[in-house]
Parts: C-alpha cells; structure tokens; sequence
C-alpha cells in the first residue's frame, strides 16, 4: 500500500515537472530565438518546476524523504533554485540587457517582470538566510523563511502567468495551481505559531528561546 | 498614466498607441491649448540602435508598421518625418542589425514600413518606434499587439518642437 502510494506520488510528481518543461521545449517561438534566450527561458521554467518540491520536501510529505533527508534535498534543490534563477536573468542580460536593467530596476513597462524580480530577491534572502540560520531564533527563522517562500511562490506564479512566452498555457496553468497548493499546505502544516509544536516537529534540541 | 496596463489588451481594444494618444490628451492640462505631445512609453528605447537606414522593406516583410506623426498644439501633419523602426522578428533579435530600419511621413504625415512578422519577445509582442531626428523633442514608442498573431500594427506620435 505505502508502495502504491509512493508510485502513485512519484509519478505525479515527475509528470506535473515535466509536462509544462517538455511543452516549452516545443514552443514555436524558439524557432526566432537564439540558444542562449532559449536557455535562459527553459531555466527559468526549471526553477518554477523546482518550486512544487520545495514546500513537499519541507514537510517531509514525498515519500522516502521525510524528516531530516526531505530537508537535505530541500537545502540542494535550494541552491539549484538560486542557480537557475542567476543563469535564467544572465541569460536574459545577455540577450537584451536594457530590458533586465529596467525589470531590476522597477522600470520595465512589463508587470510581469517586478513579480519575477521580487521572487529573485526572495529567493536570493531565502539562500543567505539558510546559510545563516544557526544565527537566528529557530521560530524567527521559520517564519521569515516561510514568508520569503510565500513570496517566491506567489511572485513567481503571478511572474509566469503575465508571460506570453514559450510555456503552454494549459501546462503553465497546471503548474501555477501545484505550486500555490503545495506551498499553502506547507505553510497551514508548519504552523509557526504554535512554539511548542514547532519544536516537537523538529524533533532534535535547538538553542533555547 | 501608467503604461503597463497596455497589458490588459483583452479588455483595450484598442492599439497601445492610439490608448496613450488618447490618455494623455484626456489627462493633460495642455488639452486645452490643443492637441498634446505623445510622451515617450516605458522601455520604449530599448536596443535602440541611432540612424537606422531608410529602406523600402525590412528583411523579407509579410507584417505592417503605420502610424502619424502629427504637430502638437494645432495637430498639423507633418511631411518627411524621419521614424525609425525596430522589433523581435521572425528574421532576428532587436540587438540585430538587419531588425532596424527607418521610413519618411508622406504629405498626410502617414507613415508604413513594411517588415517581418513581429514574434513575442520578453513576455509581450510589441514594436519599437523612435523620432529623434532633433526638429521636434525626441519620442520612443513601444506598442504592444493586442494578438500575437496580428499581422499589422499602429503608433502615432503628436510632436513638440525641440
């Protein structure tokens, strides 16, 4: 049973990540673009994809990662996620540069592109923060953490969906839907507020509040 | 007036330009001195590259820049204006080149360019147009298709003399 279910949650799992990634990798557009905007894009495909494991990881809810090995990845598919984004806005510099210094710099005439920057950022604290974590309050910690990943999540769908570009509406839509779901379990199971149950959940001895 | 909302095209109808034409006139304190200058759009001058070269037709055509240049104030039509045209292509990138070119107003200050399709790029389908020959103030234009499978797309300036 717990062998079906994990099958069963798997296969999902690399389907609703590979559909919307196949899909743009089929786009007509590229057919105009040169290898380096095509890279850039599937990167940043690569990185929304990325975002429906993170908040999975996080609760320990994929089968054969709970606990402490669903953190672990969590932490390496973190770092992928902060690659992607660096080689999806250098891409994106290299093919147009003054349209990637206005989106930094809140000037792009496409709304798009303040959500997609705004999700950078996220994720960039996001990184700093977790490299530094032993330095803060395991609660602060959680929730600053949990506020930057509704941030990256949201900026990121709204980035995506303004987007007239090589993803497949129907896979893109897909994709929007699996990250906001997961990413609001995962922050309705964390429960930051409860001090005691967050420190039971962790299960090992952290510094004391 | 906030040119991101030239996004929204289902719910414009319609043409970005013809929208921050009439936005700009409905909201400047000018309107009553005549017709307003177009102000530059956002990113407008984006992979603006400086005296594209008049041509007959960029690259292979199949797709139609028009548009006016008019005078502020009075609205007068002006001749032989210089507009350079420039977009994400079928046949290439903005940075390239051969994506650049640039036309003369006729006597009813109407301008058309013909040119390649123009493909989605950074999000949105849109056009670069740019009047910086000095007579009048400079002015960039970035239009957007309301469909990215339109074959034809308009941006009017109304300009101010330097």
């Amino acid at each position: 049973m717990a062998r079906a279910r994990a099958v069963i949650v798997w296969t999902a799992l690399f389907l609703v990540i590979a559909i919307p990634i196949a899909a743009a990798a089929f786009s007509p557009l590229l057919a105009w673009r040169q290898p380096i905007y095509i890279a850039a894009g599937l990167s940043g495909i690569a990185a929304f994809a990325l975002l429906v494991l993170q908040p999975l990881l996080a609760t320990g809810a994929l089968p054969g990662l709970n606990g402490l090995r669903g953190r672990s990845v969590h932490r390496w598919v973190g770092a992928a996620l902060v690659a992607t984004v660096c080689f999806h806005v250098g891409g994106l510099w290299i093919t147009s540069p003054p349209d990637v210094v206005d989106a930094l710099l809140f000037a792009s005439p496409t709304p798009f592109s303040a959500w997609g920057v705004i999700a950078m950022w996220a994720v960039f604290a996001s990184a700093l923060l977790a490299v530094l974590r032993r330095k803060l309050r395991p609660r602060n910690w959680r929730v600053i953490h949990l506020v930057l990943a509704v941030l990256i999540a949201g900026g990121t769908i709204i980035h995506a969906v303004l987007i007239e570009g090589t993803m497949e509406p129907a896979s893109k839509l897909l994709l929007c839907a699996v990250v906001a779901l997961a990413t609001t379990k995962a922050v309705l199971d964390t429960r930051v507020w409860s001090r005691g149950r967050a420190r039971a959940r962790r299960g090992t001895p952290g510094p004391s509040n | 007036m906030k040119p991101v909302t030239f996004g929204r095209r289902s719910i414009l109808a319609a043409g970005g330009a013809a929208l921050t034409l009439g936005v700009s006139a409905a909201l400047s304190p000018a309107r009553a001195s005549g017709l307003a200058p177009t102000p530059s759009m956002r990113g407008g001058s984006n992979n603006y590259i400086p005296d594209a070269p008049i041509v007959d037709r960029i690259g292979g055509g199949g797709f139609w820049m028009t548009g006016t240049v008019r005078r502020a104030g009075d609205g007068a039509p002006l001749v032989g204006q210089r507009i350079q045209i420039w977009a994400h292509t079928t046949e290439g990138h903005e940075r390239d080149r051969h994506s650049h070119g640039a036309t003369l107003t006729d006597a009813n200050g109407v301008f058309r360019l013909e040119m390649p399709q123009i493909v989605p790029a950074f999000g949105q389908p849109h056009g670069h147009l740019a009047y910086d020959s000095g007579e009048f103030e400079t002015v960039f234009l970035r239009p957007i298709m309301p469909s990215a499978s339109d074959t034809s797309l308009e941006a009017h300036f109304v300009l101010k003399p330097a």
